[in-house]
Formats: C-alpha cells, structure tokens, sequence
C-alpha cells in the first residue's frame, strides 16, 4: 500500500512541473507585460526597454521561466493590472468564499445522495430504484448552467426567497448576522448544485450496496435475526461509507470547475468570477495564478480520492 | 442461381428458397436492425428520436433561409416586442432583433458544433483508447499519464484563457479547441473495453498468423466494440450541446455578433431582463433541456439495444 502512494505522489511531481511550464507558457502568449497600465503612458520606450531588461524579459524563456518559480515560492504572483494590489492578496479575499461553497455544495450533495444510494440498492429494480435512477440521470443530463439560470430566477426572482446577488449583504453586523447572511446567500446554489450533482455517489453506492447484499457477512447477519434495517444501516452502510468519502476529492474538484458558472449566475464573488472579470478586463497576472491555483487543486483533491481508495479498496492497488 | 443449382442437385427451387429463409431467421440479426426492433418496443424512445431527427432538420433547412446579418440587426421599434404577436412569435430582445429567428440560427450553430466536436473528440477518444488497452505496456503507460494530467488540468479556464489568446477564431477553430479537452471520458470507456478485447481468442489467432498490428486494432477490435462507440458518441453528443452553450454563456464561446443557444441564455445575466422578459432567454434554455434529455434517452436505448441482456425488442 505504501508503494502504491508513494508512486502515486512521484507521479504527481512530474505533473505539477508540466502544469507550471504550460501556465507559463500560456501566460507568455498573452498579449501585454507585467508593466502594462502600472506606467505613464508617456513614459520614455528606451526607459521601458530598460526596466524590461534589468526585470529580466529579454532573458532566454528557460531563465525567466526558473524566475518566475523562484518567485512563486517566494509567494509572489505579481501585482493585478485592475486591482492594483498583489494577486495572492486578491486570491486569498475570494479563495474563501469558493471554498465554503463548494463544502457547503458537497455535504448537502452527500446528505442527499447517501438515502438515495441505499435506498436504490436496498430495492434493487423495484419501483423505488428506478425513479431514483431516473432522478439521477435527468439531473445529471441536463447542462448545469441552465439549471442555475432557472433556478434563481424561479427561486431568486419570481419567488424572492433567495438572494440573487453577492455573498453577504451589505447591512450585516455582528457576527450571528454575518454568518447568518454567508449562509442565506450560499444556500440556493449550494442547493441547486448538491439536487443536480448526485449522479456519481448514487451510482457507486448502489452497486456497492448491491454486492453486499449478496456477501457472506450479511447472510451471517441476517441469520443470526439481526434486523433488516440494522443490517442496512450498521453492516452494509458502514462499509461502503469509506469509498464513498474517498468520493469527495473528486467531489471538491468538480464543483471547483463548476464554480466559475454558479459564481457568474450567483454574482458571487469567488475565485470563479474573479477569473471571468479578469479575463474580459485581460488582467493576465491574475488569470495565471488562478489556472495555476485551480490545477494544483484539482491535483491534490485527485490524490486525496486516490490515496483513500488505494487505502481502503485493495483492487485498486493492483496495477 | 437457383435454377442453375436445381440442374445438378436432387433440392428443388422451392425448398431451397425456404432453406435460406430459415438461414436467415436463425442468423444473428444486424445491428442497425436490432437497434430499430429496440426503437419500435418502446414508444418514447421512437418519440425522442423523431423529435430530434426532425429538430436537428428543421433548423439546419430553417436557418438557410434566414439572412443571419439582417436579423442581427438592431432594429429599435421592436423593442421588447411581446411575445405571440403575427411578426414576433416570440417576441424580440433588448436590440428588436426576433427570438425565434435567432432560436434557429442559435440552434443550428449549438448543433452543429456540438456534432462537430463530437466527431473530432470522439475520433481522437477512440484512437487513443484503442492504441492505450491494445498494445497495454509501457505504451499503455505512458497514455494513461497524458489521460491523468489532462484530467487534472481546469477544463474550462483552460479553454477560455485559448480562447482568449487566439486573436482570431471561428465555430471551426472553436470546435478543436474543445476537443482537445475533451477526448478523456470517450478514451478511458474504450481503452478498458480493449484491454478486455485484446486478451479474447480471435485477437491472439490473428496476431500468430502474422496480421499487422494495425488492421488487429481498426479492422477486428474496433468492430467489436461499434455498439459501446455509437452509444458513446450519442451520450457524449447530449453532453457537448452543454460544452458549448456553457461557453458561449460565459462569453467565451461563439462571438456576439453569431447567434448561440448559449448567448440567448446569457440574457438573462440582466436582472430586468430574467423577469420582465422571459421570452427573450427561457425559450433557449427550455431547448436546450429538451434537446439534451431526448439525446441521452436515445443514448439509453442505444446502451439497451447494445447489451443483449437488456434487450426489449428482440422477439425471441
């Protein structure tokens, strides 16, 4: 098992290092430089040239590349052109609000998908299973972004039992109202992303459920009169709950791709709508960092997922 | 040739005619006649399936007789029409321009770009997962940790940031940078079914009697495994009408100035326009889940007619 992770986390080090030159690279082949809008416009072009010569731009791409590492350990990811502030300053006032959201989004999906999951297995090809299979395949066809677009204006507008705008609202004092406000304004999309983003977990549990039905241990339960219930819940559930909550790195990094949709549709201001401004406003220092933040992201809740399954299901340590 | 048979042999015409009848009821029917058989079972399936046919149809003929730059024209007296009158059937947008024109322009383009991106990512996902379970070494190996890095990499951020660089593009252009994000699903699906496939008999007899690799992969496997491509390619068709209007919602899609299913969703990022004026986005996004829940229950059916042991229609 140890093997299996450590190979797993060599593999990792080879991606990051791909990741950051691609990064780089894409950032290169925008258009501007890291002194566009910080200089008068009037500005002297030999004084440019200088400046971009003892920053280092004319170096050969491998040494600015190194550069730019050095910096990024440093904790160091330049100044935003729009904001006129350090990006990590910047990041680090959004990266907050997109986490809770995304947490929010995946306990409320587990609340809602672990019932169903068991509940399909439990009645496998019954009435019960397969309108929770049909639940589940509606949902996961039909294009997120459009069931946010309904949703708030059902729920947000025609309804107004949600807000529509931001993620804290502008009168809340004292800290019971500002939690309380954070949690009124994540609660629909949070919603809206756990009723429509049950697919996976519903699907693995289900068969999960239905190979333990079918095992040893249940038929010793159920032998020995434990009740039907209490076999669900305490032998087959508990179980099969560790691959599920290997699940949520997987979880995390999905809902962190879809976050740019439901911070555009929520106007919420997170990681994902900071990168749609910057992009229409071309503000490249920001949009490097956050392609970079959201791969190493996706990268460590990947082996996360990966490191828990290997753990707890030994089929997969084959290889 | 029956006739030239009866000359040299004791089997009469019609005896013989009744034979091959029998040959043929008994042989293992095709494909494309199985998944009819499949259709005609169930009703709802037929009823999604002349839905799309005949959607896709209309507006790729529809659209041909629409001059896009005229009707993108800002036309001011016809400022928020009201939906249901004789010349807006459903009513205008914020520039007068008709909504039902631009449904179908909108449509056309979505459509067609999702078909597109299904062709080429399909094409890409399908030759990759071949090569990767075929040859499964250090070839296989190597794919598999291209497949992973791409799958860390943020999907969409990546394609807006292309977007932006390229300084100019089109539903062409568009089409490919899509697709090369999304080939992985499509070539993970194939790969484990060749890796499955290459161990079976017939693939070993073919390799010891000397058959190139190639022809192995593209003349023996992959016909195998048609069923599980066409199904494929259905559900990943229902999914791509998403990619793009999801885009082209964001802004990042097709420019403005084409109509998109998603640029007309995109209306509705203006809080008048979500309320007061439904009709010039809720009609676009009503499509949009009409069209993909029809595609991927044809996908279902597709999956149905594909694995014998949950087949509806067969008669026996």
């Amino acid at each position: 098992m140890w093997k299996t992770i450590l190979r797993r986390f060599l593999i990792m080090i080879p991606e990051v290092i791909i990741l950051s030159l691609l990064v780089f690279l894409l950032a290169k082949a925008m258009p501007g430089d890291p002194f566009t809008g910080s200089i008068n416009p009037k500005a002297d072009p030999q004084q440019i040239k200088h400046l971009m010569r003892i920053n280092g731009l004319y170096d050969p791409w491998y040494q600015q590349y190194w550069n730019w590492v050095v910096h990024l350990f440093h904790g160091n990811l330049g100044n935003s052109y729009q904001y006129q502030e350090p990006v990590t300053r910047l990041i680090e006032g959004r990266a907050g609000n997109t986490l809770w959201l995304a947490l929010f989004t995946m306990i409320l999906t587990y609340i809602f998908a672990l019932p169903m999951g068991v509940f399909a297995g439990r009645h496998e090809g019954k009435l019960p299973d397969t309108i929770i299979r049909v639940y589940t395949y509606v949902t996961y066809c039909i294009p997120f972004f459009v069931i946010l677009v309904i949703g708030i204006w059902i729920f947000g507008y025609v309804l107004g039992w949600f807000p529509t705008t931001g993620s804290i609202s502008s009168d809340a004092t004292g800290w019971l109202h500002t939690v309380g406000s954070r949690f009124y304004h994540i609660l629909l999309p949070g919603l809206l992303g756990a009723l429509f983003g049950t697919v996976n977990i519903v699907q693995y549990l289900r068969s999960e459920v239905i190979d333990a039905k079918h095992s040893d241990y249940v038929r010793t339960a159920r032998s020995k009169g434990v009740p039907n219930r209490d076999i669900y819940l305490h032998h087959i559930f508990r179980n099969s709950l560790l691959p599920i909550a290997a699940f949520a790195g997987y979880s995390i990094t999905g809902l962190l791709n879809g976050s740019i949709f439901t911070e555009t549709v929520f106007s919420y201001p997170g990681m994902g709508l900071l990168f749609v401004n910057s992009i229409s406003y071309r503000d490249y220092t920001v949009i490097t960092a956050l392609v970079l933040i959201y791969g190493i992201l996706n990268l460590l809740g990947t082996l996360l997922s990966d490191i828990i399954l290997s753990i707890v299901d030994p089929r997969i340590r084959i290889e | 040739m029956a006739e030239n048979f009866e000359q040299h042999s004791d089997i009469s015409a019609a005896d013989l005619a009744r034979l091959s009848q029998e040959a043929q009821a008994e042989a293992t029917p095709s494909t494309a006649k199985i998944i009819w058989s499949e259709f005609k079972a169930d009703r709802p399936a037929m009823v999604a399936l002349f839905i799309i046919v005949g959607f896709i149809a209309f507006v790729m003929v529809g659209a041909l007789f629409i001059n896009t730059p005229k009707m993108m024209e800002t036309n001011i007296m016809a400022y928020f029409n009201q939906p249901f009158t004789p010349e807006f059937w459903l009513g205008a947008d914020s520039g007068g321009r008709s909504v039902a024109k631009q449904l179908i322009v909108g449509s056309r383009n979505s459509i067609g770009i999702a078909i597109g991106l299904t062709i080429v990512s399909s094409t890409f996902g399908i030759c990759w997962g071949l090569i990767s379970g075929y040859f499964n070494g250090y070839i296989d190996w190597g794919m598999q940790r291209v497949y992973d890095f791409m799958m860390m990499l943020p999907m969409t951020m990546m394609i807006i940031v292309l977007v932006t660089i390229i300084p100019h593009y089109n539903s062409v252009t568009l089409t490919f940078i899509f697709s090369i994000f999304y080939w992985e699903g499509t070539s993970r699906l194939i790969r484990s079914r060749t890796l499955a496939e290459s161990e079976k008999d017939y693939v070993a007899a073919s390799r010891t009697s000397g058959t190139s690799h190639w022809k192995i992969i593209f003349r023996e496997i992959m016909p195998n495994i048609s069923s599980l491509i066409i199904v494929d390619c259905t559900l990943s068709f229902a999914e791509n009408i998403g990619v793009e209007t999801g885009l082209s919602y964001l802004g990042f899609g097709l420019p403005s100035q084409t109509p998109s299913l998603g640029t007309m969703i995109s209306n509705a990022n203006d809080p008048n326009n979500i309320t007061q004026y439904w009709w010039t986005w809720l009609p676009a996004a009503l499509e949009i889940i009409i069209l993909c829940l029809a595609i991927s229950y044809v996908g279902q059916v597709l999956r149905r007619a594909a694995d014998a042991s949950q087949r509806q229609g067969a008669a026996d």
